[in-house]
């Protein structure tokens, strides 16, 4: 079972560490990460495995959200479904 | 393999485009509530949409989180309660509806629907009483809606039903007139009803479907207008094209919905309908697509076409999306909840006739669409039947949901909020046709009804 990470926003320190650390805290482990910084902008897609994660994916959706509030980004946890569904035949 | 320009685009769809799953809908046999003791039915009622709705409100939430998308509404339907009524045919069935408000408030759901009769070929016990409850009902309680299906293809227009129906809906506005007349958006008058249709007000749950399923609505008219805006000059069937993709994904997102809610609920997946249904919030209307295919405004001539071409490829984009499609099943056109329909009667360029002829090729019919508050009953009775004919002869859904405005006139408003959103009060044509309606009896079935 894989979740996509997406975090939009502008540039600061330390966005992919806050990320990667809240992943690690519930046992998500980081298996793809493209990243690309236009001007000032930050754009980061995260493919994360969710298999063995230690507590219920709406904690780790919901802490998401609060990091994204907290550092004014968008932050978008997502099952892969969603995206295979609308996406493949 | 996913993509990023894939993986941007559903996102994009989601908080910049207002798609979302509109509803996630239970719908609950009750046949086996019934009992002659009208206090004991209500307590069965309550007691088995509790149990089995229990955790829907919570699952539906849980998959918003774990997918990313919103479901704006949580529902459920029941049995039409005319048959449940008509075991114990002395009693008010009112109380059925104080039982279905208080399961609703239980369960925390934003409608429920089933508070309703099918008398297209004529009344049967509880029918008559039922009906007649209609305008109590929906005054008294806040989140149960009310349907009435008064003709079919198969059995004609049941006029006697049609011209009860014209009062029923006045009375209902008269009740809760110092409450914008709310009482009667929560009612539809149908021909040809569907027994699986997800949406509010005109959801319930047919006899022929199983003890309990679960049935889904998708949405997004936004999604539709920007994939169309991209391509200002392609040609028609180009534009027929994108609304299909368009609509496939959709759809396959509320199949993706639907199927999760029914294995984390132990509840079989009913449909998928893949209504186009608009908001009154900016960008998620209906009329901004027929606007968007080229026309200046919404109801001017060409409407119609676009609108058929719309609601075609709608379905035929999403058909191939899900196991099982059914409900409605199209583009929804309920004047106040859209902003470019509530934009277009405001400056006069749609009209009641205009809908009506819309209604031929929507999915549904005449819909939110506020009136007059001096209308006569009749003319109510007459708007009524002539959706129907429209319903009966072409073999399609229609429906009516007028709001008489109470003490107002053409040029004000009614202020619903939520998703009712707030309607300009439309001309009627002020002819009479009431000894038209005083007739009675039952329009005959149309010759190709005559199928087997």
């Amino acid at each position: 079972m894989r979740a996509v990470i997406t975090v939009i926003g502008k540039d600061t320190v330390g966005i992919l560490h806050k990320v990667s650390g809240i992943c690690a805290s519930h046992n998500v482990n980081v298996i793809e990460v493209t990243q690309s910084v236009m001007q000032d902008m930050f754009a980061m897609i995260m493919m994360v495995d969710i298999s063995r994660i230690s507590t219920d994916f709406s904690v780790l959706s919901d802490e998401m959200t609060a990091l994204g509030k907290s550092q004014n980004l968008d932050i978008h946890c997502m099952h892969e479904d969603i995206f295979n569904s609308m996406h493949e035949i | 393999m996913l993509n990023t320009f894939d993986i941007l685009e559903t996102i994009r769809m989601i908080q910049d485009e207002c798609l979302d799953i509109r509803t996630i809908t239970m719908g609950i046999s009750l046949l086996d509530c019934i009992d002659p003791d009208i206090d004991k039915a209500c307590a069965k009622v309550y007691d088995k949409i509790t149990s089995k709705a229990q955790d829907l409100v919570r699952t539906g939430e849980q998959i918003e989180k774990e997918y990313g998308i919103p479901i704006v509404n949580k529902r459920i339907s029941v049995t039409p309660i005319a048959m449940l009524a008509a075991a114990c045919p002395e009693q008010n069935p009112v109380k059925f509806a104080r039982a279905l408000q208080k399961a609703a408030d239980t369960c925390g759901v934003n409608f429920l629907g089933g508070y309703s009769a099918l008398v297209h070929k004529g009344f049967s016990a509880g029918d008559m009483a039922l009906i007649q409850s209609i305008p109590e009902a929906l005054a008294e309680t806040s989140n149960v809606c009310s349907s009435v299906n008064v003709g079919s293809t198969r059995s004609g227009i049941n006029m006697d039903a049609v011209a009860l129906m014209g009062r029923i809906v006045r009375e209902a506005a008269e009740k809760t007139a110092d409450r914008q007349c709310i009482a009667p958006a929560k009612l539809v008058v149908f021909c040809n009803a569907v027994e699986d249709n997800p949406f509010m007000a005109g959801a319930f749950h047919g006899v022929g479907e199983p003890d309990c399923e679960i049935h889904v609505g998708v949405s997004g008219p936004g999604v539709v207008r920007s994939a169309i805006a991209k391509y200002p000059d392609a040609s028609i069937d180009e534009l027929a094209d994108v609304i299909k993709k368009t609509a496939f994904k959709i759809t396959r997102m509320g199949q993706l919905v639907g199927a999760r809610a029914s294995k984390m609920l132990n509840v079989p997946f009913g449909i998928v309908d893949l209504s186009l249904a608009p908001t009154p919030a900016v960008g998620d209307s209906v009329a901004h697509i027929l606007e968007g295919m080229g026309l200046e405004c919404c109801g001017t001539h060409g409407t119609t076409a676009c609108l058929a071409l719309l609601n075609d490829a709608v379905k035929k984009g999403g058909v191939m999306a899900s196991s099982n499609v059914g409900g409605l099943s199209g583009a929804f056109i309920p004047v106040s909840e859209d902003a470019g329909m509530i934009h277009a009667a405001q400056n006069g360029t749609l009209c009641l006739e205009k809908l009506e002829a819309m209604t031929a090729v929507c999915s549904v019919g005449l819909d939110m669409i506020v009136v007059p508050g001096d209308i006569p009953a009749e003319s109510i009775s007459g708007i009524i039947a002539d959706e129907c004919a429209i319903g009966m002869v072409n073999n399609k859904t229609t429906a009516v949901r007028l709001i008489p405005a109470i003490g107002k006139q053409v040029g004000d408003m009614l202020e619903f909020g939520g998703l009712l959103g707030s309607g300009p009060v439309m001309a009627i044509n002020p002819k009479s046709c009431e000894k038209f309606i005083s007739r009675g009896g039952r329009i005959p079935a149309p010759m190709h009804s005559i199928k087997n």
